[in-house]
C-alpha cells in the first residue's frame, strides 16, 4: 500500500509536468492547428535562462522569473517571425519547420553551455514523498490551470483569442486583431512551457532534458483530445500515473510501451481524444 | 496534408501512367511496356551505373553510398504512405528498428539462411508489423496518427532492454556479414560488393514502389489523401487502402533496416531513436513530398549533409561546443528556410528551374 | 439627392488573381437610407460588400465613409470607423455562447461589458434574451440571423452592410427581419445597405437600389422605379 501511495505522488508530480505541456500545445493547436515541437525548445530556452540569472544573482526566484519572461517573449517572436509566413501553407510544413526550430535551439545551447549536464535547483526542498517541491509543482499547474480558464471564459481578452481562433473573419469584423490573438496565444503557451521547464529540468540541465518530456506530453494532448485543455490536464495526470504504476510494479524500461499501451487503448476508442468535441470546447 | 501543388508532384511519382489508355500507335515504344517491366529495366539501368560508379570509388565511398540506398528505401516507403495516403507517421524509425533486430536474430540463431531468404522473412515480418500498426491506427487521422506513431517510436526501444537476453539490451546485437563471394574478391573488396548488394535489393524494392504508386493501389492511396469522404463515395475501401499504405511503407522501413544491419555489422537501440524517425520524416519533406526523387534528394542530404558540415566545422577550427553542435543548427536552418521558401521542398526548386527552362525554350 | 452621402464608392476595381471581379463601382448611398445591391449569382455583391469592410484588398478606387477615406484601412479598423459588416450566413461563432456573440460585437469600444447595448439589443430580439447563455450553435436560422445583426449593432454602427439576410430563412421571418430594420433605420438613424437574391422583396423595403451585372453597375435608382421598369427586372432580376 504504501508503494502504491509512492508511487501515486511520483506519478502525479511527473503528471502535472506533463499537463503543462500538455496544455501548452493545445493552447497553440487551438490558435493555429498546428502541433508545435517547438515547445521544449521554449522550455530549453528559459530554463538556461533561468540557470544564468541563478548563477548570477544566486537568487532561485530572480532566475524564475526571468525564464517566465523569456518564454513568452521567445513564444511571441517565433509566431511571428517563424510561424506566421507558413502556418497557411501546410500542415505537415509547419510541423516540419517547428521541428527545425528546436533542432536550431538544442544545437545554439549545445554551442553556448556545452553538451554536458548542468546543474538546476529545485525551488523546494526536494527529499522524501511528496515533498515541497512535488507540492509546489502541483500546486502551480492547478493554478495555471484556473488562470487559463478564467482568462479564456471570463477575459474580454479570453473572448478576442477564441473568437479569432474560431472564426478569424468573423472576428475581424468584430474589431478583434486576430494576428495580435495569435501572438498572444504562443506567448501564453510558452510561459506555461517555461513552467513546465522549470519544473521539469531539476536536478540536471541538458539540450536533450525535455525530449522525453515533451513526447509524452504530446501523447497527453492526443489522449485528452488536442481541442480539449481540460483533456490535455487530465491526459497528463493520466499518463503520470499509468508510468508511475508501471515503472514501479513491471520494470522502468517499459514505461514508454505502457504509455503506447494507453495511446492505442485510448483512442481506439475514442480516436480524437477523451474529451474532444465541440462540448467541451468551452474552456 | 494538404499540399498546393499536387498536381505538378504527381506527376514526378515516377514514370508511370498505367491509368492510359491502351497505347494508341502513335504512343513510343517506351510507353507499351507494362510498368512493372518498365521499371524493373529502369532498375537495372540504375544499379549499372551505380555498380560502375562503385569500382571507381574507395571502399569508404562505397559504404556513403550503401548507406544512401537503405536511407532512400526507408524513405521511399514513408513517402509512399505520407506523400501517397496522406498518413504522417513519426514513428517510421520503428519498422527500421523491426526490420535490423529480426535480420540479426536470423543471422545469429538460423546462420545456414542465406541473404535471400533472410530478406525475405525481414519483408514478411515487417509486413506484419505493419498490418498491426496500421489497423490500430486506421481511425486515426492527422495529429492523433502522428501522436500514436510517435509513441511507437520511443516506446519500441524499450523491448530491447526489456528482453536483454534475446535483444541484448543496450549494447544491442552484432552480426557478421560474409564478404565479396569467392571468384570475385580480386575484383571488388568487401565494402564495394556489400554495397552492390543493398543497391540491388534497394532498387528492386524501389521498382515495387513505383509499380504500385503508378497502380490502382496507387490511385486509391492519393483520393483517399485528397478527401476520404469523397473516396469512400467513390467506392474505395478506405480503411484497407490506408492499411495497405502502412503496410508497403513498413516493409520499405524493415527492409531498410535489415540492409542497415548487413552494412553496419551492430544494431542497438541507440540508433533507432526518436530522433531518427522525425529525420526520416523531416529530410522527405525537405527533399520534397510526393515524388520518388524527393526521396533521393531527402536520403543525400542525411548521409551528406552532416558529413560535409563536420568537415566544415573541422577546417575552421572551432571551439568543440560550436563544432559538434553546428550539423544540427544547419540542418534545422536548412529545414525552416527551404519550407519558408520553398513549400515543395528541394524537388519543388528543381521542378520550377525546369519549368522556367521550358518556358523560355518556347518563348524563344 | 440634398444630403451629403453617408457612404461614397468610386470607381472601385478589385482583382482575384489575374481575374477582375470589380469594374469601376461607383456608388453614393444617403444617409439614414436603406439602399439594396442586386444582381445575379457572380455578379459580385458579396465581393463589393467585401471590399467594403476591408475583407478584400481593393486594386484601386476609393471608399469614403462620411468623408473619410477608408480604402485601405483593415476590416478590424473599419468597425471602429463605424461601418459595421454582417457577412453571407451570418458568422455568428457556434463555438460561444449568445451573449459571448453579442459581448464580442462591442468589445472594440469598451473591454467592459455595455450593459445598455446589450438590453437593448435583446429587447429587440426576444428569442435571444430567453437563450443567452447557450452555445449559439443552438439557434435556429431565423435566430441565428438575428444574432449576427444584434453583434453587429452591439458595436454602434452607422452604417450596417447585410450580405443575405433572407438565405435560408421563411419568408416571415425574412420579412420580420425587414420591418426591423426599418425601424431601426428610424429611431436610431442607422444607414442600411443590404445585398440580396430576393430582389422583389428588398425592392419593397429599401428607397434606392443598385442593379450589378459582371462586376459593373449596370442601373441604379429609386427602388419604387426599378420594380415598376419592366426591363431592368427582365434583363437582370429575373421576375
Amino acid at each position: 500500500m504504501e508503494k502504491f501511495l509512492d508511487l501515486t505522488y511520483n506519478g502525479l508530480s511527473s503528471g502535472a509536468v506533463y499537463a503543462a505541456l500538455a496544455l501548452s500545445l493545445v493552447i497553440i493547436f487551438q490558435a493555429t492547428r498546428l502541433v508545435n515541437f517547438a515547445q521544449p525548445a521554449f522550455a530549453l530556452v528559459s530554463a538556461y535562462t533561468a540557470f544564468a540569472v541563478i548563477q548570477a544573482t544566486d537568487s532561485y526566484w530572480l532566475g524564475f522569473g526571468a525564464a517566465l519572461v523569456v518564454g513568452a517573449l521567445a513564444g511571441a517572436l517565433v509566431e511571428r517571425v517563424v510561424i506566421r509566413p507558413i502556418a497557411s501553407k501546410s500542415e505537415l510544413n509547419a510541423i516540419i519547420v517547428t521541428l527545425g526550430l528546436l533542432l536550431v535551439v538544442q544545437g545554439v545551447i549545445g554551442m553556448v553551455w556545452g553538451s554536458r549536464e548542468h546543474g538546476l535547483r529545485y525551488a523546494f526542498d526536494y527529499k522524501g514523498d511528496f515533498s515541497p517541491a512535488d507540492v509546489f509543482a502541483v500546486a502551480s499547474i492547478a493554478v495555471v490551470a484556473v488562470l487559463v480558464f478564467v482568462l479564456y471564459r471570463f477575459s474580454p481578452l479570453g473572448l478576442r483569442m477564441r473568437a479569432a481562433a474560431f472564426r478569424p473573419e468573423a472576428a475581424r469584423l468584430s474589431g478583434v486583431k486576430v494576428g495580435l490573438m495569435l501572438t498572444a496565444g504562443w506567448a501564453i503557451a510558452s510561459t506555461i512551457g517555461a513552467l513546465a521547464g522549470m519544473l521539469a529540468g531539476p536536478p540536471f540541465l541538458s539540450p536533450h532534458s525535455f525530449d522525453l518530456v515533451f513526447v509524452f506530453a504530446i501523447t497527453a494532448a492526443v489522449i485528452g483530445g488536442l481541442d480539449s485543455p481540460f483533456g490535455a490536464i487530465l491526459g497528463g495526470l493520466l499518463m503520470g500515473l499509468a508510468m508511475s504504476y508501471v515503472s514501479g510494479y513491471v520494470g522502468p524500461e517499459v514505461a514508454t510501451l505502457a504509455a503506447l499501451v494507453v495511446v492505442v487503448l485510448v483512442l481506439s476508442l475514442r480516436p480524437d481524444g477523451i474529451l474532444s468535441r465541440p462540448k467541451a470546447r468551452k474552456v | 496534408m494538404s499540399s498546393p501543388t499536387r498536381e505538378r508532384a504527381e506527376g514526378a511519382t515516377a514514370p508511370t501512367s498505367q491509368g492510359s489508355p491502351p497505347a494508341s500507335p502513335k504512343a513510343g515504344f517506351w510507353k507499351r511496356i507494362p510498368s512493372p517491366v518498365r521499371n524493373l529495366l529502369l532498375a537495372a539501368l540504375a544499379l549499372t551505373a551505380i555498380s560502375g560508379l562503385m569500382l571507381f570509388s574507395s571502399d569508404l565511398s562505397s559504404l556513403r553510398y550503401a548507406a544512401v540506398g537503405y536511407t532512400l528505401l526507408a524513405i521511399a516507403g514513408l513517402q509512399l504512405l505520407v506523400g501517397g495516403s496522406g498518413q504522417v507517421s513519426l514513428g517510421h524509425g520503428a519498422f527500421m528498428m523491426i526490420g535490423a533486430y529480426s535480420m540479426a536474430l536470423l543471422v545469429l540463431h538460423l546462420p545456414m539462411l542465406p541473404l535471400a531468404a533472410n530478406l525475405l522473412i525481414v519483408v514478411v515480418v515487417s509486413a506484419v508489423a505493419g498490418l498491426l500498426v496500421g489497423a490500430a491506427t486506421a481511425r486515426l487521422h492527422g495529429p492523433y496518427l502522428a501522436g500514436a506513431t510517435l509513441i511507437l517510436a520511443v516506446g519500441l526501444p524499450g523491448l530491447a532492454h526489456r528482453y536483454h537476453d534475446v535483444l541484448g539490451g543496450s549494447n544491442g546485437l552484432r552480426i557478421r556479414v560474409a564478404g565479396a563471394p569467392p571468384g570475385l574478391e580480386n575484383l571488388v573488396s568487401d565494402e564495394q560488393w556489400t554495397s552492390i548488394v543493398v543497391w540491388t535489393v534497394v532498387l528492386l524494392a524501389l521498382a515495387v514502389l513505383a509499380t504500385v504508386s503508378g497502380g490502382r493501389l496507387g490511385r486509391r492511396m492519393r483520393s483517399v489523401r485528397d478527401d476520404e469522404t469523397a473516396a469512400a463515395m467513390a467506392g474505395v475501401p478506405v480503411g484497407s487502402t490506408k492499411v495497405a499504405a502502412f503496410v508497403i511503407a513498413s516493409t520499405a522501413g524493415g527492409l531498410a533496416g535489415a540492409l542497415q544491419i548487413y552494412v553496419l555489422g551492430t544494431a542497438t537501440p541507440s540508433i533507432f531513436t526518436l530522433a531518427l524517425s522525425l529525420t526520416l520524416l523531416a529530410v522527405l519533406v525537405l527533399g520534397g513530398v510526393g515524388s520518388m526523387w524527393g526521396a533521393l534528394w531527402a536520403a543525400l542530404a542525411v548521409v551528406y549533409l552532416e558529413l560535409w558540415v563536420s568537415d566544415l566545422a573541422g577546417l575552421l577550427e572551432m571551439n568543440s561546443n560550436v563544432e559538434n553542435n553546428l550539423p544540427l543548427v544547419f540542418f534545422g536552418i536548412v529545414l525552416i528556410l527551404v519550407l519558408r521558401f520553398w513549400p515543395l521542398g528541394i524537388q519543388g526548386i528543381f521542378q520550377r528551374l525546369a519549368a522556367r527552362r521550358r518556358l523560355s525554350e518556347t518563348s524563344r | 439627392m440634398s444630403t451629403e452621402p453617408i457612404l461614397r464608392v468610386e470607381g472601385l476595381d478589385l482583382h482575384y488573381g489575374p481575374v477582375q471581379a470589380l469594374h469601376g463601382i461607383t456608388l453614393s448611398v444617403p444617409p439614414e437610407g436603406m439602399c439594396a445591391v442586386l444582381g445575379a449569382n457572380g455578379a459580385g455583391k458579396t465581393t463589393l460588400l467585401r471590399a467594403l469592410s476591408g475583407l478584400h484588398k481593393v486594386s484601386s478606387g476609393k471608399v469614403l465613409l462620411e468623408g473619410e477615406d477608408i480604402t485601405r484601412l483593415p476590416a478590424e479598423r473599419i468597425i471602429t470607423r463605424g461601418l459595421a459588416h454582417v457577412p453571407e450566413g451570418g458568422g455568428v461563432i457556434a463555438e460561444l455562447t449568445v451573449e459571448e456573440n453579442l459581448r464580442l460585437g462591442g468589445l472594440w469600444r469598451s473591454s467592459r461589458t455595455d450593459k445598455k447595448a446589450m438590453a437593448e439589443v435583446l429587447e429587440l430580439f426576444p428569442p435571444l434574451a430567453e437563450r443567452r447563455k447557450r452555445p449559439s450553435s443552438t439557434l435556429s436560422g431565423g435566430e441565428r440571423q438575428m444574432l449576427a445583426i444584434g453583434r453587429a449593432l452591439m458595436a454602434k454602427p452607422r452604417v450596417l452592410l447585410l450580405d443575405e439576410p433572407s438565405l435560408g430563412l421563411a419568408p416571415l421571418i425574412t420579412q420580420q427581419i425587414f420591418d426591423l430594420l426599418r425601424d431601426l433605420r428610424k429611431s436610431s438613424g442607422l444607414t442600411v445597405v443590404l445585398v440580396e437574391q430576393n430582389a422583389a422583396g428588398a425592392l419593397a423595403t429599401t428607397e434606392h437600389g443598385f442593379v450589378l451585372n459582371q462586376g459593373k453597375v449596370a442601373v441604379s435608382g429609386a427602388s419604387d422605379e426599378l420594380l415598376s421598369d419592366e426591363r431592368t427586372r427582365h434583363a437582370y432580376l429575373g421576375f
